[in-house]
Protein backbone atom coordinates (compact mmCIF):
# COMPACT_ATOMS: atom_id res chain seq x y z
CA UNK A 1 0.00 0.00 0.00
CA UNK A 2 2.71 2.07 0.55
CA UNK A 3 4.43 1.99 -2.93
CA UNK A 4 1.10 3.32 -4.34
CA UNK A 5 0.81 6.24 -1.52
CA UNK A 6 4.30 7.38 -2.64
CA UNK A 7 3.14 7.41 -5.98
CA UNK A 8 0.49 10.34 -5.19
CA UNK A 9 3.14 11.89 -2.72
CA UNK A 10 3.57 15.06 -4.37
CA UNK A 11 -0.37 15.75 -4.11
CA UNK A 12 -0.31 14.93 -0.64
CA UNK A 13 2.45 16.89 0.32
CA UNK A 14 3.37 19.40 -1.42
CA UNK A 15 0.66 22.32 -0.38
CA UNK A 16 1.64 22.30 3.05
CA UNK A 17 5.12 21.56 2.60
CA UNK A 18 5.34 24.55 0.35
CA UNK A 19 3.61 26.55 2.50
CA UNK A 20 5.39 25.68 5.51
CA UNK A 21 8.88 26.41 4.07
CA UNK A 22 7.97 29.72 2.73
CA UNK A 23 6.10 30.77 6.05
CA UNK A 24 8.21 29.02 9.21
CA UNK A 25 11.43 27.10 7.80
CA UNK A 26 12.94 29.79 5.44
CA UNK A 27 12.43 32.30 8.01
CA UNK A 28 13.07 30.84 10.50
CA UNK A 29 16.68 29.69 9.29
CA UNK A 30 17.44 33.37 8.02
CA UNK A 31 16.02 34.71 11.41
CA UNK A 32 18.88 32.46 12.99
CA UNK A 33 21.64 33.62 10.94
CA UNK A 34 20.68 37.31 10.56
CA UNK A 35 20.88 37.84 14.26
CA UNK A 36 24.74 37.53 14.10
CA UNK A 37 24.39 40.44 11.71
CA UNK A 38 23.78 44.22 10.84
CA UNK A 39 20.98 45.05 8.72
CA UNK A 40 18.03 46.96 7.58
CA UNK A 41 15.69 45.23 5.19
CA UNK A 42 17.15 41.20 4.70
CA UNK A 43 19.04 41.74 1.59
CA UNK A 44 21.92 44.24 3.09
CA UNK A 45 23.20 41.71 5.66
CA UNK A 46 26.96 41.98 7.20
CA UNK A 47 28.46 39.54 9.42
CA UNK A 48 29.10 41.22 13.21
CA UNK A 49 29.17 38.17 15.05
CA UNK A 50 27.48 38.06 18.75
CA UNK A 51 27.66 42.18 18.52
CA UNK A 52 23.78 41.94 18.43
CA UNK A 53 23.44 39.61 21.80
CA UNK A 54 25.64 42.07 23.54
CA UNK A 55 23.56 44.72 22.74
CA UNK A 56 20.54 43.30 23.48
CA UNK A 57 21.77 42.84 27.15
CA UNK A 58 23.58 46.07 27.60
CA UNK A 59 20.28 48.10 26.81
CA UNK A 60 18.13 48.55 29.97
CA UNK A 61 15.07 47.73 27.97
CA UNK A 62 15.38 43.89 27.52
CA UNK A 63 16.02 43.04 31.03
CA UNK A 64 13.63 45.25 32.50
CA UNK A 65 11.25 43.51 29.47
CA UNK A 66 11.97 39.99 30.91
CA UNK A 67 11.80 41.20 34.65
CA UNK A 68 8.23 42.66 33.73
CA UNK A 69 7.33 39.52 32.22
CA UNK A 70 8.72 37.09 34.43
CA UNK A 71 6.61 39.29 37.12
CA UNK A 72 3.48 39.13 35.50
CA UNK A 73 3.70 35.19 34.39
CA UNK A 74 4.34 34.08 38.22
CA UNK A 75 1.34 36.57 39.65
CA UNK A 76 -1.07 36.08 37.11
CA UNK A 77 -0.64 32.04 36.66
CA UNK A 78 -1.27 31.55 40.45
CA UNK A 79 -4.25 34.03 40.39
CA UNK A 80 -6.10 32.42 36.94
CA UNK A 81 -5.21 28.95 38.19
CA UNK A 82 -6.70 29.17 41.64
CA UNK A 83 -9.75 30.98 40.80
CA UNK A 84 -9.96 28.70 37.73
CA UNK A 85 -9.96 25.59 40.36
CA UNK A 86 -11.91 26.98 42.88
CA UNK A 87 -14.78 27.80 40.12
CA UNK A 88 -14.52 24.03 38.49
CA UNK A 89 -14.89 22.91 41.80
CA UNK A 90 -18.08 24.81 42.86
CA UNK A 91 -19.64 23.86 38.98
CA UNK A 92 -19.18 19.90 39.72
CA UNK A 93 -21.96 20.15 42.39
CA UNK A 94 -24.33 19.15 39.69
CA UNK A 95 -25.74 22.23 40.40
CA UNK A 96 -29.05 24.36 38.32
CA UNK A 97 -27.26 26.89 36.15
CA UNK A 98 -24.18 25.41 35.63
CA UNK A 99 -23.96 25.26 31.65
CA UNK A 100 -25.37 28.98 31.47
CA UNK A 101 -21.92 29.40 33.98
CA UNK A 102 -20.27 27.71 31.97
CA UNK A 103 -20.86 29.46 28.96
CA UNK A 104 -20.59 33.10 30.08
CA UNK A 105 -17.32 32.36 31.89
CA UNK A 106 -15.43 30.99 28.60
CA UNK A 107 -16.70 33.44 26.30
CA UNK A 108 -13.97 35.89 27.14
CA UNK A 109 -11.41 33.42 25.66
CA UNK A 110 -12.87 34.03 22.06
CA UNK A 111 -12.25 37.76 21.64
CA UNK A 112 -9.12 38.34 19.85
CA UNK A 113 -6.26 39.96 22.05
CA UNK A 114 -6.75 43.44 20.06
CA UNK A 115 -10.68 44.07 20.68
CA UNK A 116 -10.17 42.53 24.66
CA UNK A 117 -7.22 44.85 25.35
CA UNK A 118 -9.04 48.43 23.98
CA UNK A 119 -12.19 47.04 26.03
CA UNK A 120 -10.44 47.28 29.20
CA UNK A 121 -8.53 50.12 28.44
CA UNK A 122 -11.32 52.35 28.12
CA UNK A 123 -12.96 50.96 31.21
CA UNK A 124 -9.64 50.53 33.11
CA UNK A 125 -9.00 54.32 32.14
CA UNK A 126 -12.89 55.63 33.02
CA UNK A 127 -12.53 54.40 36.68
CA UNK A 128 -8.72 56.06 36.91
CA UNK A 129 -9.83 59.28 36.10
CA UNK A 130 -11.72 59.23 39.14
CA UNK A 131 -8.96 59.29 40.57
CA UNK A 132 -7.17 61.54 38.03
CA UNK A 133 -4.56 59.31 36.75
CA UNK A 134 -4.65 57.35 33.71
CA UNK A 135 -2.90 54.09 32.19
CA UNK A 136 -0.37 56.15 30.60
CA UNK A 137 0.42 57.25 33.51
CA UNK A 138 0.93 54.88 35.91
CA UNK A 139 2.84 51.50 35.50
CA UNK A 140 1.46 49.79 38.71
CA UNK A 141 -2.13 50.47 37.15
CA UNK A 142 -1.09 49.16 34.42
CA UNK A 143 0.51 46.22 35.45
CA UNK A 144 -2.92 45.17 37.36
CA UNK A 145 -4.85 45.76 34.74
CA UNK A 146 -3.05 43.35 32.62
CA UNK A 147 -3.25 40.67 35.45
CA UNK A 148 -6.99 41.61 35.67
CA UNK A 149 -7.76 41.47 31.75
CA UNK A 150 -5.66 38.08 31.34
CA UNK A 151 -7.62 37.08 33.94
CA UNK A 152 -10.94 37.66 32.74
CA UNK A 153 -9.44 35.97 29.54
CA UNK A 154 -8.18 33.03 30.81
CA UNK A 155 -10.30 31.94 33.59
CA UNK A 156 -13.23 30.25 31.93
CA UNK A 157 -11.13 28.25 29.79
CA UNK A 158 -8.55 26.69 32.50
CA UNK A 159 -11.69 26.17 34.36
CA UNK A 160 -13.16 24.00 31.33
CA UNK A 161 -10.02 21.50 31.65
CA UNK A 162 -10.54 21.42 35.14
CA UNK A 163 -13.82 20.27 35.28
CA UNK A 164 -12.89 17.67 32.76
CA UNK A 165 -10.51 16.92 34.96
CA UNK A 166 -12.75 17.10 38.22
CA UNK A 167 -15.40 14.67 36.46
CA UNK A 168 -13.04 12.26 35.80
CA UNK A 169 -12.13 11.56 39.13
CA UNK A 170 -14.31 8.23 40.15
CA UNK A 171 -17.42 8.56 42.79
CA UNK A 172 -15.77 5.28 43.77
CA UNK A 173 -13.20 6.75 44.98
CA UNK A 174 -15.62 9.46 47.22
CA UNK A 175 -17.41 7.53 48.36
CA UNK A 176 -14.65 5.24 50.06
CA UNK A 177 -12.84 8.64 51.31
CA UNK A 178 -16.22 9.04 52.55
CA UNK A 179 -17.26 6.54 54.49
CA UNK A 180 -13.23 6.83 56.13
CA UNK A 181 -14.53 9.73 57.50
CA UNK A 182 -12.87 12.12 55.31
CA UNK A 183 -14.27 15.88 55.29
CA UNK A 184 -14.50 18.43 52.60
CA UNK A 185 -11.38 19.57 52.45
CA UNK A 186 -9.52 16.11 53.45
CA UNK A 187 -11.15 14.78 50.25
CA UNK A 188 -10.31 17.86 48.26
CA UNK A 189 -6.30 17.58 49.20
CA UNK A 190 -6.22 13.77 49.43
CA UNK A 191 -8.14 12.32 46.51
CA UNK A 192 -9.39 15.16 44.00
CA UNK A 193 -6.18 17.55 44.20
CA UNK A 194 -3.84 14.67 43.35
CA UNK A 195 -6.19 12.75 40.83
CA UNK A 196 -6.39 16.07 38.90
CA UNK A 197 -2.43 16.45 38.42
CA UNK A 198 -2.76 15.89 34.68
CA UNK A 199 -5.06 18.77 34.43
CA UNK A 200 -3.04 20.88 36.76
CA UNK A 201 0.41 20.39 34.53
CA UNK A 202 -1.82 21.03 31.37
CA UNK A 203 -3.39 24.19 32.94
CA UNK A 204 0.25 25.56 34.41
CA UNK A 205 2.35 25.40 31.12
CA UNK A 206 -0.52 26.29 29.07
CA UNK A 207 -0.74 30.10 31.37
CA UNK A 208 2.79 29.71 31.60
CA UNK A 209 3.31 30.17 28.08
CA UNK A 210 0.39 31.99 26.78
CA UNK A 211 1.50 34.87 29.82
CA UNK A 212 5.27 34.82 28.48
CA UNK A 213 4.62 35.33 24.51
CA UNK A 214 1.27 37.93 25.30
CA UNK A 215 1.86 40.72 22.79
CA UNK A 216 -1.99 41.87 21.41
CA UNK A 217 -3.25 42.39 24.94
CA UNK A 218 0.24 43.88 25.83
CA UNK A 219 -0.05 46.43 22.77
CA UNK A 220 -3.79 47.69 23.25
CA UNK A 221 -3.58 48.53 26.70
CA UNK A 222 -1.14 50.52 27.40
CA UNK A 223 1.53 49.85 24.70
CA UNK A 224 4.29 49.72 27.30
CA UNK A 225 3.21 53.15 28.84
CA UNK A 226 4.32 55.00 31.02
CA UNK A 227 8.33 54.81 29.17
CA UNK A 228 8.64 51.32 28.32
CA UNK A 229 8.27 50.20 32.07
CA UNK A 230 5.24 47.48 31.06
CA UNK A 231 6.08 46.26 28.01
CA UNK A 232 6.74 42.70 27.80
CA UNK A 233 9.03 40.83 25.70
CA UNK A 234 7.51 40.04 22.90
CA UNK A 235 6.56 44.13 22.48
CA UNK A 236 9.85 44.79 23.42
CA UNK A 237 11.03 42.50 20.21
CA UNK A 238 8.59 44.32 17.65
CA UNK A 239 9.95 47.70 18.96
CA UNK A 240 13.31 46.70 18.74
CA UNK A 241 12.61 45.46 15.11
CA UNK A 242 9.84 48.44 13.67
CA UNK A 243 10.07 51.47 16.25
CA UNK A 244 13.97 51.79 16.19
CA UNK A 245 15.88 52.48 13.11
CA UNK A 246 19.59 50.34 12.95
CA UNK A 247 18.37 48.01 15.57
CA UNK A 248 16.51 45.00 13.05
CA UNK A 249 19.79 42.38 13.91
CA UNK A 250 19.54 43.68 17.77
CA UNK A 251 15.26 42.82 17.97
CA UNK A 252 16.20 39.45 16.15
CA UNK A 253 18.54 38.36 18.83
CA UNK A 254 16.47 38.85 21.01
CA UNK A 255 13.72 37.28 19.12
CA UNK A 256 16.15 34.10 19.93
CA UNK A 257 16.57 34.49 23.18
CA UNK A 258 12.79 34.82 23.31
CA UNK A 259 12.46 31.67 21.53
CA UNK A 260 14.77 29.94 23.89
CA UNK A 261 12.90 30.85 26.91
CA UNK A 262 9.78 29.83 25.66
CA UNK A 263 11.22 26.23 24.20
CA UNK A 264 13.17 25.41 27.45
CA UNK A 265 9.27 25.83 28.91
CA UNK A 266 7.80 23.48 26.38
CA UNK A 267 10.41 21.32 27.11
CA UNK A 268 10.32 20.92 30.62
CA UNK A 269 6.33 20.73 30.05
CA UNK A 270 7.01 17.76 27.60
CA UNK A 271 9.34 15.86 29.77
CA UNK A 272 7.08 16.26 32.79
CA UNK A 273 3.94 14.98 31.39
CA UNK A 274 5.76 11.40 29.45
CA UNK A 275 7.38 11.02 33.21
CA UNK A 276 3.46 10.74 34.96
CA UNK A 277 2.77 9.20 31.37
CA UNK A 278 5.02 6.13 32.11
CA UNK A 279 3.74 6.38 36.13
CA UNK A 280 0.64 5.19 35.04
CA UNK B 1 -25.15 23.41 57.38
CA UNK B 2 -27.79 21.41 54.60
CA UNK B 3 -26.69 20.96 51.32
CA UNK B 4 -29.28 23.14 49.81
CA UNK B 5 -28.01 26.39 52.16
CA UNK B 6 -24.84 25.80 50.50
CA UNK B 7 -25.92 25.38 46.93
CA UNK B 8 -27.93 28.87 47.33
CA UNK B 9 -24.98 30.37 48.34
CA UNK B 10 -22.92 29.53 45.70
CA UNK B 11 -25.64 30.21 43.37
CA UNK B 12 -25.50 33.02 44.52
CA UNK B 13 -22.03 33.85 44.28
CA UNK B 14 -21.94 32.74 40.78
CA UNK B 15 -24.34 35.25 39.70
CA UNK B 16 -22.51 37.78 41.15
CA UNK B 17 -19.11 36.40 39.28
CA UNK B 18 -21.65 36.01 35.97
CA UNK B 19 -21.88 40.00 36.62
CA UNK B 20 -18.26 40.92 36.82
CA UNK B 21 -17.73 38.53 34.32
CA UNK B 22 -20.21 40.82 32.10
CA UNK B 23 -19.85 44.60 33.39
CA UNK B 24 -16.66 44.86 30.48
CA UNK B 25 -19.33 43.70 27.29
CA UNK B 26 -22.14 45.92 29.60
CA UNK B 27 -19.49 48.92 29.77
CA UNK B 28 -18.91 49.61 26.07
CA UNK B 29 -22.41 48.34 24.68
CA UNK B 30 -24.16 51.17 26.98
CA UNK B 31 -21.12 53.67 26.08
CA UNK B 32 -21.62 53.15 22.67
CA UNK B 33 -24.91 54.64 22.80
CA UNK B 34 -23.50 57.86 24.04
CA UNK B 35 -22.43 61.04 22.57
CA UNK B 36 -18.61 61.07 22.65
CA UNK B 37 -18.15 63.86 24.72
CA UNK B 38 -20.76 62.46 27.69
CA UNK B 39 -18.30 59.53 27.74
CA UNK B 40 -15.73 60.65 30.59
CA UNK B 41 -19.09 61.94 33.02
CA UNK B 42 -20.34 59.42 34.23
CA UNK B 43 -19.11 56.50 32.47
CA UNK B 44 -21.45 54.25 34.38
CA UNK B 45 -24.37 55.09 33.79
CA UNK B 46 -27.04 54.25 31.67
CA UNK B 47 -27.61 57.07 28.75
CA UNK B 48 -30.12 59.74 29.75
CA UNK B 49 -32.06 61.92 27.34
CA UNK B 50 -29.62 64.63 27.01
CA UNK B 51 -26.42 61.68 26.72
CA UNK B 52 -28.46 59.51 24.19
CA UNK B 53 -26.93 59.61 20.90
CA UNK B 54 -29.11 56.87 18.35
CA UNK B 55 -26.45 55.39 16.45
CA UNK B 56 -24.13 58.32 15.80
CA UNK B 57 -20.84 56.29 16.95
CA UNK B 58 -21.97 53.38 15.07
CA UNK B 59 -22.31 55.53 12.04
CA UNK B 60 -18.73 56.92 12.91
CA UNK B 61 -17.05 53.71 13.95
CA UNK B 62 -18.53 52.09 10.30
CA UNK B 63 -17.45 54.68 7.97
CA UNK B 64 -13.82 55.54 9.68
CA UNK B 65 -12.26 52.29 9.33
CA UNK B 66 -14.65 50.60 6.74
CA UNK B 67 -15.69 48.18 8.89
CA UNK B 68 -18.07 46.30 6.47
CA UNK B 69 -15.13 45.37 4.24
CA UNK B 70 -13.03 44.75 7.08
CA UNK B 71 -15.57 41.96 8.36
CA UNK B 72 -15.80 40.87 5.04
CA UNK B 73 -11.60 40.28 4.45
CA UNK B 74 -11.80 39.21 7.72
CA UNK B 75 -14.18 36.26 6.88
CA UNK B 76 -12.68 35.77 3.45
CA UNK B 77 -9.12 35.21 5.01
CA UNK B 78 -10.50 33.34 7.74
CA UNK B 79 -12.77 30.99 5.72
CA UNK B 80 -10.50 30.22 2.76
CA UNK B 81 -7.44 29.19 5.50
CA UNK B 82 -9.62 27.33 7.81
CA UNK B 83 -10.35 25.47 4.46
CA UNK B 84 -6.95 25.05 3.39
CA UNK B 85 -5.90 24.11 6.54
CA UNK B 86 -7.97 21.08 7.07
CA UNK B 87 -7.71 20.04 3.25
CA UNK B 88 -3.97 20.07 3.40
CA UNK B 89 -2.52 19.43 6.51
CA UNK B 90 -4.87 16.16 6.84
CA UNK B 91 -2.95 14.90 3.20
CA UNK B 92 0.44 15.71 4.52
CA UNK B 93 -0.50 14.30 7.79
CA UNK B 94 -2.01 10.81 6.18
CA UNK B 95 1.44 10.65 3.77
CA UNK B 96 3.60 11.16 6.81
CA UNK B 97 1.67 8.35 8.62
CA UNK B 98 1.70 6.03 6.57
CA UNK B 99 4.66 6.40 4.24
CA UNK B 100 7.95 5.34 6.68
CA UNK B 101 10.84 7.46 5.66
CA UNK B 102 13.95 8.87 6.94
CA UNK B 103 12.17 11.80 5.09
CA UNK B 104 9.13 11.61 6.20
CA UNK B 105 9.75 11.64 9.92
CA UNK B 106 11.96 14.41 9.40
CA UNK B 107 8.99 16.57 8.08
CA UNK B 108 6.95 15.27 10.97
CA UNK B 109 9.60 16.76 13.43
CA UNK B 110 10.32 19.88 11.72
CA UNK B 111 6.31 20.85 12.06
CA UNK B 112 6.24 19.66 15.84
CA UNK B 113 9.22 21.67 16.20
CA UNK B 114 7.31 24.46 14.77
CA UNK B 115 4.67 24.21 17.27
CA UNK B 116 7.15 25.71 20.17
CA UNK B 117 8.41 28.41 18.34
CA UNK B 118 6.94 31.92 19.23
CA UNK B 119 6.13 34.24 16.32
CA UNK B 120 8.28 37.01 16.99
CA UNK B 121 11.58 34.64 16.20
CA UNK B 122 10.25 34.74 12.21
CA UNK B 123 8.20 37.37 11.95
CA UNK B 124 10.59 40.11 10.38
CA UNK B 125 12.28 37.65 8.07
CA UNK B 126 8.61 36.41 6.94
CA UNK B 127 7.27 39.25 6.24
CA UNK B 128 10.49 40.35 4.07
CA UNK B 129 9.83 37.74 2.73
CA UNK B 130 5.97 37.39 1.81
CA UNK B 131 6.71 40.99 0.18
CA UNK B 132 9.70 39.87 -1.91
CA UNK B 133 7.15 36.65 -2.82
CA UNK B 134 4.18 39.03 -3.51
CA UNK B 135 2.34 37.57 -1.17
CA UNK B 136 0.73 40.50 0.38
CA UNK B 137 -3.08 39.97 -0.66
CA UNK B 138 -5.93 38.27 0.81
CA UNK B 139 -4.79 34.88 -1.06
CA UNK B 140 -1.18 35.49 0.16
CA UNK B 141 -2.27 35.51 3.69
CA UNK B 142 -4.82 32.18 2.84
CA UNK B 143 -0.84 30.50 2.12
CA UNK B 144 0.77 31.97 5.37
CA UNK B 145 -1.46 30.72 7.65
CA UNK B 146 -1.84 27.07 6.13
CA UNK B 147 2.05 27.25 6.49
CA UNK B 148 2.09 28.66 9.51
CA UNK B 149 -0.71 26.71 11.20
CA UNK B 150 0.22 23.47 9.61
CA UNK B 151 2.38 22.25 12.85
CA UNK B 152 -0.34 22.26 15.24
CA UNK B 153 -2.77 20.55 12.50
CA UNK B 154 -0.47 17.61 11.39
CA UNK B 155 0.27 16.89 14.95
CA UNK B 156 -3.44 16.59 15.38
CA UNK B 157 -4.10 14.87 12.52
CA UNK B 158 -1.32 12.34 12.55
CA UNK B 159 -2.26 11.68 16.02
CA UNK B 160 -5.57 9.90 15.09
CA UNK B 161 -4.50 8.37 11.72
CA UNK B 162 -2.53 6.59 13.57
CA UNK B 163 -5.17 4.98 15.38
CA UNK B 164 -6.96 3.64 12.37
CA UNK B 165 -6.68 0.39 11.18
CA UNK B 166 -4.67 -0.27 8.36
CA UNK B 167 -7.27 -3.21 7.11
CA UNK B 168 -10.28 -0.66 6.21
CA UNK B 169 -7.74 1.25 3.44
CA UNK B 170 -6.46 -1.98 2.38
CA UNK B 171 -9.46 -3.18 1.23
CA UNK B 172 -10.51 -0.18 -0.52
CA UNK B 173 -7.40 -0.07 -2.57
CA UNK B 174 -7.94 -3.54 -3.40
CA UNK B 175 -11.22 -2.78 -4.39
CA UNK B 176 -9.95 -0.06 -6.38
CA UNK B 177 -9.88 2.99 -5.39
CA UNK B 178 -6.75 5.00 -5.63
CA UNK B 179 -5.35 6.69 -3.03
CA UNK B 180 -6.85 9.83 -3.27
CA UNK B 181 -10.43 7.95 -3.38
CA UNK B 182 -9.25 6.27 -0.58
CA UNK B 183 -8.15 8.77 1.79
CA UNK B 184 -11.35 11.48 0.63
CA UNK B 185 -13.72 8.38 0.64
CA UNK B 186 -12.73 6.01 3.42
CA UNK B 187 -10.28 8.22 5.58
CA UNK B 188 -11.55 11.89 5.79
CA UNK B 189 -15.15 10.78 7.32
CA UNK B 190 -13.37 8.61 10.08
CA UNK B 191 -11.26 11.50 10.80
CA UNK B 192 -14.87 14.06 10.99
CA UNK B 193 -14.22 14.83 14.95
CA UNK B 194 -10.32 15.85 14.68
CA UNK B 195 -11.66 18.04 11.69
CA UNK B 196 -13.93 20.05 14.02
CA UNK B 197 -10.93 20.13 16.59
CA UNK B 198 -8.95 21.55 13.85
CA UNK B 199 -11.30 23.78 12.03
CA UNK B 200 -12.20 25.63 15.45
CA UNK B 201 -9.06 26.39 17.32
CA UNK B 202 -7.75 27.54 13.83
CA UNK B 203 -10.71 29.54 13.04
CA UNK B 204 -10.25 30.88 16.28
CA UNK B 205 -6.84 32.35 15.73
CA UNK B 206 -6.87 33.59 12.16
CA UNK B 207 -9.87 35.86 12.70
CA UNK B 208 -8.28 37.40 15.89
CA UNK B 209 -5.19 37.40 14.26
CA UNK B 210 -3.40 41.48 14.74
CA UNK B 211 0.26 40.94 13.79
CA UNK B 212 0.52 38.42 10.52
CA UNK B 213 -2.03 40.75 8.62
CA UNK B 214 -0.82 44.09 9.96
CA UNK B 215 2.82 43.14 9.03
CA UNK B 216 2.19 41.53 5.75
CA UNK B 217 -0.93 43.73 4.28
CA UNK B 218 -0.55 46.85 6.32
CA UNK B 219 -2.95 49.55 6.94
CA UNK B 220 -2.13 51.62 3.50
CA UNK B 221 -4.16 48.77 1.83
CA UNK B 222 -8.36 48.03 1.43
CA UNK B 223 -7.27 44.26 2.50
CA UNK B 224 -7.66 45.79 6.32
CA UNK B 225 -8.87 42.75 9.07
CA UNK B 226 -10.94 43.64 11.82
CA UNK B 227 -8.18 43.36 14.16
CA UNK B 228 -6.00 45.34 12.07
CA UNK B 229 -8.76 47.95 11.67
CA UNK B 230 -9.76 48.70 15.06
CA UNK B 231 -6.15 49.02 16.00
CA UNK B 232 -5.92 51.81 13.35
CA UNK B 233 -8.88 53.57 14.53
CA UNK B 234 -7.98 53.53 18.00
CA UNK B 235 -3.77 53.09 18.13
CA UNK B 236 -3.14 55.57 16.16
CA UNK B 237 -5.02 58.55 16.27
CA UNK B 238 -4.05 61.53 18.41
CA UNK B 239 -6.94 62.59 19.25
CA UNK B 240 -9.62 59.67 20.08
CA UNK B 241 -13.45 59.20 19.34
CA UNK B 242 -14.62 57.66 22.04
CA UNK B 243 -17.75 57.25 20.93
CA UNK B 244 -16.88 55.56 17.61
CA UNK B 245 -14.40 53.54 19.46
CA UNK B 246 -17.05 51.76 21.85
CA UNK B 247 -19.42 51.01 18.90
CA UNK B 248 -16.23 49.96 16.35
CA UNK B 249 -15.72 47.49 19.73
CA UNK B 250 -19.25 46.48 20.19
CA UNK B 251 -19.30 45.59 16.35
CA UNK B 252 -15.95 43.47 16.46
CA UNK B 253 -17.66 41.10 19.55
CA UNK B 254 -21.05 40.63 17.76
CA UNK B 255 -19.57 38.53 15.07
CA UNK B 256 -17.60 36.09 17.56
CA UNK B 257 -20.70 35.95 20.19
CA UNK B 258 -23.08 34.75 17.38
CA UNK B 259 -20.74 32.52 16.32
CA UNK B 260 -20.28 30.98 19.70
CA UNK B 261 -23.62 31.01 21.05
CA UNK B 262 -24.47 28.12 17.54
CA UNK B 263 -21.45 26.25 18.10
CA UNK B 264 -20.52 26.28 22.07
CA UNK B 265 -20.18 22.51 22.33
CA UNK B 266 -17.75 21.95 19.40
CA UNK B 267 -15.91 25.28 20.74
CA UNK B 268 -15.69 24.25 24.07
CA UNK B 269 -14.88 20.64 23.36
CA UNK B 270 -12.46 21.55 20.42
CA UNK B 271 -10.82 24.24 22.57
CA UNK B 272 -10.41 21.40 25.72
CA UNK B 273 -9.38 18.32 22.97
CA UNK B 274 -6.47 21.25 21.77
CA UNK B 275 -5.28 22.21 24.77
CA UNK B 276 -4.57 17.89 26.10
CA UNK B 277 -3.31 17.42 22.56
CA UNK B 278 -1.46 19.90 22.05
Amino acid sequence: MQKAIRKYGAIFVLPTLVAFMIAFVIPFIMGLYLSFCEFTTVTDATFTGLSNYIKAFSGKDFINAMLFTVKFAVVAVVFINLLAFFMALLLTRKMKGTNLFRTVFFMPNLIGGIVLGYIWQSMINAILVQYETTLVADANAGFWGLVILINWQMIGYMMIIYIAGLQNVSTDLLEAARIDGANTIKTLLFVKIPMVMPSITICLFLTVSNCFKLFDQNLALTAGAPSKKTAMLALDIYNSFYNRVGFEGVGQAKAVIFFVIVAVIALTQLTITRRKEVEQ
Amino acid sequence: MSKKIVNSIIFTFMCLMVIVFLTPIYFIVLNSFKGKLFISDAPFAIPTSETFAMLTNYVNGVTKTGFFSAFLWSLFITVFSVVAIILFTSMIAYYITRVKSKVTSLIYYMFVFSMIVPFQMVMFTMSKLADMLKLNTPWGMVLLYLGFGAGLSVFMFSGFIKSIPLEIEEASMIDGCNPLQTFFGIVMPILKPTVVTVAILNAMWVWNDYLLPYLVIGVATNYKTIPVAVQYLIGSYGEKDMGAMMALLVLAIIPIVIFYLACQKFIIEGVVAGAVKG
